[in-house]
């Protein structure tokens, strides 16, 4: 016997149980993807049981079937397009009626659906009485009770799921009347529709006509192409319709469609479908809970200290693994030390490759662990609380009450990291709100800033160190809220999104949910950038390495490095090669050791400054003066564009020190102190361009993917560096011109 | 029983609204999420910072920004 195939959408409001609906069903068997051109994300999976297998797609949670949002559009452009022969729709039983609203919209489309009573449970300890069979009769779908946390009720809903694929009828869509007024409307232009053959091919007719009434965008550009004459008739049509509705009701079409379709889950619900046997105002647990965690003055004290807690979980507990992973590459950096001739492709393999896929694998076990805590806060409902309680100041710079996780993440604690910080706004669903806070969020003081500042502050203000990380922290906050107000008003402007927003009740998240949650944004980090920051890895070595010095320099210092070994004792010779650990060797050849580093520093100067970086510090020499730095600065900051406490290794090759390790940095921030053209000004300039100048390259790879376009990516790079330049040549200026 | 706005209800206040004057997307938002004329409401508590306002309605907590509320007129009870 064939196996019943077919495919299936599972649709419902958020926070209706759908997610943990759909790894009930399908277990481990799924994966993620995204919607063509969008970064919504696509979760398929497989059901297969029994005598029948289904592919399960799990659309984006939505409230309704409009075009507002881009998780409508998805939802709408998915049944649409690829017509799945059923779509499941979950709604929570404990809300039933607003929940049904977008059911009402699916039988309005005439797509087959099946109604999973989710949470049944719930609805029941709150004393609501809830007749399926009944529901099922009067809406003429079927309704299976479901609890997904436990599975219960998942293999009747695929029965009936099956039963109703098998018997193969298509809906009827549901006809509801919407008043008189609209519905003459309707009627009169489903006839022109239905003579005209006006998107019939796609959409039922009065669907058509009813969407043109509610002033759908989509609808309206998709007529307009298809047949401009009668689109602008039917523009007539509603205009006419909401001036007349607008004289009589003060209302407007899409208004009285929304009234009608409660008005007609209302009518459903009364005939008996909910009993109540509690009294239904009394409060919930979840109310108790929130009546202590969003309190005036306990709230925002439980709040930090959640936050708090969040970020120790995040960079306390990843410390070990992200240990093990720098312990695993530095091994294989040794390896290939050890085995590799000395020349281009060792240094291109150590340089290049394994610390570009160590520095991409370093990321993720911060990732992991940022993710697995948001999950817990998101699936425990507790996010939409902390938005709640902050939005009030968020929203003053433009920005949701949401974008606060970003911004502690990537580093508004000093020490997180934007790349985790980048991915934490996937949790904002308000697009222009996300940007901004995308693009500003790389402000904040992430962990690889602290290094580059603790080199400065302790050779430029070492009695006030406190103090200067106290104002870096509030200078990089302060920064990123201004220019996110900036950009609202300027390149992302427009009014804020609506934050009409649920409070879900307070639920125990399940670890099945949680582990499946961390693991796919995890993965999905190290695919998607992964190939990305290895070529751009690889670029920036070459930018180092090239073009090498000329021969005869090269000469020049082996002939340095000769002179000093013939002028040495033999005996002293053999015990430098014998011996590795300095503290062993004799004060001679300590001496002798020293005197040879210095000539290999002197090389790596020579060469760091003869290649294309190098160059291009050179000849930007010129403009960066104005902030006050030198060409060595310069290649460090191009070299901070690969990870940003790659700026103190790279000032230290720049200043001969050799390569210099960013945790130990006091003997090049004694050399900076004391070196003729630094001073506390050109420390501070520093510190305010390292602030702000261009993302780590990593971060732009996140920013571009969770932006949807390269152009983000670019842009943050420019304008920051902009932003940042600005910045340090106001400071140095105005420094300089009061004579420090 | 006077109708007034919903920025304007204390808490615990319920009532059941009357009118909502939004258009456009946050017209769409709102009535998306049930608050359409005679749907019964209470408010839950504020924010707080006194902005946004949740409320209690069907069975589920809503939050909206005092902005928001300004668009939609309630009957209260008594």
């Amino acid at each position: 016997m064939n196996k019943l195939q077919a495919t299936i959408a599972l649709a419902g409001n958020p926070n209706c149980g759908k997610t943990t609906l759909f790894n009930a069903l399908t277990g481990a068997r799924q994966h993620v993807g995204n919607y063509p051109g969008v970064t919504v994300e696509k979760k398929q999976g497989v059901y297969a049981r029994n005598s029948y297998r289904f592919n399960l797609v799990d659309l984006p949670g939505t409230y309704s079937l409009t075009a507002y949002s881009l998780e409508e559009v998805v939802a709408r452009d998915f049944l649409v397009n690829e017509k799945p022969e059923l779509v499941i729709n979950i709604v929570d039983a404990s809300s039933l009626e607003r929940n049904l609203y977008l059911a009402v919209q699916f039988m309005e489309m005439g797509i087959p659906i099946c109604i999973a009573l989710n949470m049944i449970d719930v609805a029941e300890k709150r004393g609501m009485r809830i007749d399926a069979e009944k529901l099922s009769t009067l809406l003429g779908v079927p309704v299976v009770p479901t609890i997904a946390r436990n599975g219960k009720g998942k293999e009747e809903l695929m029965e009936s799921s099956a039963n109703l694929i098998r018997a193969g009828v298509r809906n009827n869509p549901l006809l509801i009347t919407y008043g008189n007024d609209v519905d003459q409307a309707l009627a009169q232009m489903t006839a022109k529709i239905e003579a005209h053959h006006f998107l019939t091919d796609v959409y039922p007719a009065r669907w058509v006509a009813l969407k043109y009434l509610e002033n759908d965008e989509q609808i309206q550009e998709i007529g307009r192409k298809a047949d401009p004459a009668l689109a602008a008739e039917f523009q007539a049509i509603v205009e006419q319709l909401t001036d007349h509705l607008q004289d009589t009701l003060e209302s407007y079409p899409e208004a009285l469609i929304a009234d009608h379709r409660y008005g007609y889950i209302k009518s459903v619900l009364k005939q008996g479908v909910v009993s109540f046997e509690k009294d239904m105002s009394r409060l919930f647990v979840s109310d108790k809970i929130d009546k202590v965690v969003t309190q005036r003055f306990i709230g925002p004290l439980i709040m930090g200290a959640v936050i708090w807690g969040l970020y120790h979980f995040t960079f306390t507990y990843s410390e070990l693994p992200v240990q093990w992973l720098e312990g695993l590459f530095g091994w294989l950096g040794g390896q290939a030390e050890a085995h590799l001739a000395d020349g281009l492709i060792k240094s291109l393999i150590i340089s290049g490759i394994i610390d570009g896929v160590g520095g991409v694998m370093g990321f993720a076990p911060l990732i992991m662990f940022m993710f697995f805590g948001i999950a817990i806060l998101e699936d425990s409902g507790y996010l939409a609380r902390m938005a709640y309680m902050l939005d009030r100041i968020f929203r003053f710079f433009g920005l949701h009450g949401s974008s606060v996780m970003a911004f502690i993440i990537s580093g508004g604690i000093a020490g997180g990291c934007a790349v985790p910080g980048v991915m934490a706004t996937r949790t904002l669903k308000s697009r222009r709100e996300r940007l901004a806070t995308l693009l500003t969020v790389p402000f904040m003081n992430c962990g690889a800033k602290l290094p580059v500042f603790a080199l400065l502050v302790a050779a430029f203000f070492a009695r006030r160190q406190a103090l200067m990380m106290v104002m870096i922290t509030a200078i990089a906050w302060l920064g990123a809220l201004l220019v996110a107000k900036l950009l609202r008003i300027t390149v992302i402007k427009g009014a804020s999104t609506p934050f009409v927003m649920e409070l879900p009740p307070y639920r125990m998240p399940t670890f099945k949910g949680l582990l499946i949650h961390t693991w796919e944004r995890t993965w999905q980090y190290i695919k998607k950038a992964g190939t990305i920051i290895l070529a751009i890895s690889v670029l920036l070595w070459a930018m180092m390495t090239f073009p090498q010095l000329p021969e005869s320099t090269v000469k020049k210092f082996e002939q340095q490095r000769a002179a000093v070994q013939s002028a040495a004792p033999t005996g002293i010779l053999h015990e430098i090669e014998r011996i590795d650990r300095k503290d062993e060797l004799s004060a001679e050849a300590q001496a002798l050791r020293a005197r040879l580093l210095t000539i290999d520093a002197k090389e790596a100067e020579s060469a760091l400054r003869h290649s294309a970086a190098g160059r291009l510090g050179s000849a930007l020499e010129i403009v960066s003066r104005l902030a006050g730095f030198d060409w060595r600065t310069n290649i460090a900051l191009i070299g901070g564009f690969a990870a940003k406490e790659v700026v103190v290794s790279t000032l230290g090759t720049a200043y001969s020190l050799g390569e210099v390790d960013p945790e130990q940095s006091l003997p090049l921030s004694q050399k900076l102190a004391t070196t003729a053209g630094w001073s506390p000004l050109v420390a501070l300039s520093l510190i305010i361009f390292t602030i702000f100048y261009a993302p780590c390259f990593v971060s732009v790879v996140c920013i571009s993917k969770e932006a949807g376009s390269w152009k983000w990516g670019g842009f943050s790079i420019l304008f920051n560096t902009i932003l940042a330049f600005s910045l340090a040549v106001s400071v140095y200026q105005i420094g300089s011109a009061f004579g420090f | 029983m006077p109708c007034i706005n919903l920025r304007q209800m204390k808490e615990n206040q319920s009532g059941t609204i009357s009118r909502i004057k939004a258009n456009g997307q946050l017209g769409r938002r709102i009535r998306d999420m049930g608050l359409v004329p005679g749907t019964k409401i209470k408010v839950h508590g504020r924010a707080p910072l006194y902005d946004p306002v949740a409320l209690r309605l069907m069975g589920f907590t809503l939050t909206l920004r005092n902005n928001e509320a300004d668009y939609i007129e309630v009957e209260v009870d008594e």
